[in-house]
């Protein structure tokens, strides 16, 4: 083999290599996605399954050392904070979901989306009161499956609050628990998100954790 | 071996008139694919029937593709034609006959692909404002208004999700949207941050949605049957989900059905801001000072 033959076979083999990594990474980075956690099952009294989330101001250091300033929802698993977006609950059940909402309030773009929509009764609780819409301007976040017709608005922790939480977990801070039910329906992959502009830092608050999977929105599957 | 060109008509050659065989293939060919394009292929094309704005549109991508059949048929069967009597007969490679400037051909050629492209232009141009502009975002003033009693219907599109708002009841706004049948909708589309567009296809009708902007589109629906509004403009991580479903009913079934969404949404109703062509939100608090 000439010394040309082996350059060019060297130079050949070394892009190969190089391109597979390229494809390899871009390939993890595609399909990278947080963890799903599935809703627990709720006790015998109330039926059906439960699924407990959490919304913080900033996700903190200790769930995202690349994003720590990052508004970001939890959900509870086995009695430890996931940070993760992506759950499961069982098809056509009554699943009862409680938030425990850490965050102050923003304001909602949209007003249409103060009322709740797609619970049992049309309604949900707020600190233990029953409510069929709440102030949007003190709206703080919303969970939204707009596939199911699913609308939760979630109210903000007062700005005068004395101990507002400053990284997650929060539990023992200031906070608002809002607490509904809805029935699941058929098997399917559904988005679901917040509509409340909370992206600090972000043109209008629609940007970074807005549009990054595993902070203020993510996948229901109904399975 | 012939020093001769093999392609090259000579006199006394036995070569057949190779341009009025083609022509006569040619006619022949486009007589049969003709019928088969407009009442074949044609219905199938799309949009379907689901407005007057979709019927229209499928009728002017008939015409087009009819259009174009004679010119499509004159390629492929050239090529053909080309590939059975200009072969390299066998015995070697021969150089072919020198090719030469041919103003006769030449001025037809420019001539005629201008009078088509021209024609389509203008036949485009007409057509954009047929059927009170063809379904598509005419702009806050369209051009042409149907007369006769409208439905106005606002669409409001967000990241990432379209509601709907009925301003003759009582500014109801919705996440569905139904539409009377035979009822003329003026839509009003605008968006409350990036750039959107509104797209049911099956009704023909297409119109971004920009902020502080009303794009005004007509459609008048003609078929009872559901629909799937989409968003046509790369909007966001969610663009992929931003649908949802529409349908066309009876006159009857409309009002039932909005007035049961007037009762349902009454508490998100009386926080709505007043109707407006347009919204400008307040910008948010956690947005970053401009």
């Amino acid at each position: 083999m000439s010394l040309f033959a082996k350059k060019l076979l060297g130079v050949s083999l070394a892009l190969a290599v190089l391109g597979v990594l390229i494809g390899l990474y871009v390939a993890a980075w595609a399909t990278s996605s947080p963890p799903t956690i599935a809703a627990s099952t709720a006790p015998a009294s109330s039926g059906g399954d439960k699924l407990t989330l959490m919304t913080v101001a900033s996700i903190g250091p200790k769930y995202s050392p690349t994003h720590p300033n990052w508004v970001s929802y939890l959900v509870r698993q086995n009695g430890k904070w996931i940070h993760s977006t992506n759950f499961s609950v069982p098809a056509n059940s009554v699943i009862h979901v409680t938030i425990y909402q850490y965050d102050s309030p923003t304001g909602l773009r949209n007003p249409f989306l103060s009322q709740v929509q797609g619970t049992i009764g049309g309604t949900m609780a707020v600190d233990g009161k029953t409510v069929d819409a709440i102030n949007p301007e003190e709206t703080s976040h919303t969970w939204v499956v707009p596939q199911l017709g699913l609308f939760i608005p979630l109210p903000g922790v007062p700005e005068e609050a004395k101990n507002a939480c400053e990284y997650a977990p929060c539990e023992g801070a200031a906070h608002r628990t809002v607490e509904f039910s809805f029935y699941s329906g058929k098997k399917g992959h559904y988005r679901w998100q917040c509509f409340v502009p909370c992206a600090a830092g972000f043109w209008n608050g629609l940007g970074g954790p807005m549009q990054t999977l595993g902070y203020m929105d993510g996948f229901l599957n109904v399975v | 071996m012939s020093s001769e060109p093999a392609a090259a008509p000579r006199e006394g050659s036995g070569e057949p008139n190779h341009a009025l065989r083609f022509t006569v293939i040619w006619a022949i060919g486009t007589l049969i694919a003709l019928p088969i394009v407009i009442w074949v292929i044609g219905p199938l094309i799309g949009p379907g029937n689901g407005s007057e704005q979709a019927s229209g549109q499928g009728t002017d991508f008939t015409v087009l593709a009819a259009l174009a059949t004679p010119v499509l048929t004159l390629v492929l069967l050239y090529l053909v034609y080309a590939v059975i009597f200009f072969r390299q007969p066998k015995g070697g490679v021969l150089e072919g006959p020198a090719v030469r400037g041919h103003a006769r051909v030449q001025t037809a050629w420019i001539v005629v692909t201008s009078l088509m492209v021209l024609s389509v232009a203008v036949f485009g141009t007409v057509r954009l404002e047929a059927d009170n502009g063809a379904g598509s975002g005419s702009g806050p003033n369209p051009l042409t208004v149907p007369k006769g009693p409208k439905l106005p219907v606002q669409v409001i599109a967000q990241q990432w999700l379209f509601t709907y708002r009925y301003p003759t009841y009582g500014g109801v706004e919705t996440t569905e949207l139904v539409l009377p049948n035979e009822q003329m909708v003026e839509f009003h589309v605008t968006s409350l941050d990036v750039v959107h567009d509104f797209w049911a296809y099956k009704l023909g009708v297409k119109a971004d949605a920009n902020p502080g902007v009303d794009n005004v589109a007509f459609v008048k629906p003609t078929k009872l049957e559901s629909f799937t509004v989409r968003c046509a403009e790369l909007c966001g991580i969610w663009h992929g989900y931003m649908y949802n479903a529409g349908r066309v009913v009876t006159p009857a079934a409309f009002e039932t059905w909005i007035h049961e969404q007037q009762k349902r949404l009454a508490p998100a109703t009386k926080v709505l801001p007043k109707y407006g062509k347009t919204y400008i939100p307040e910008p948010s608090k956690r947005a970053e000072p401009e």
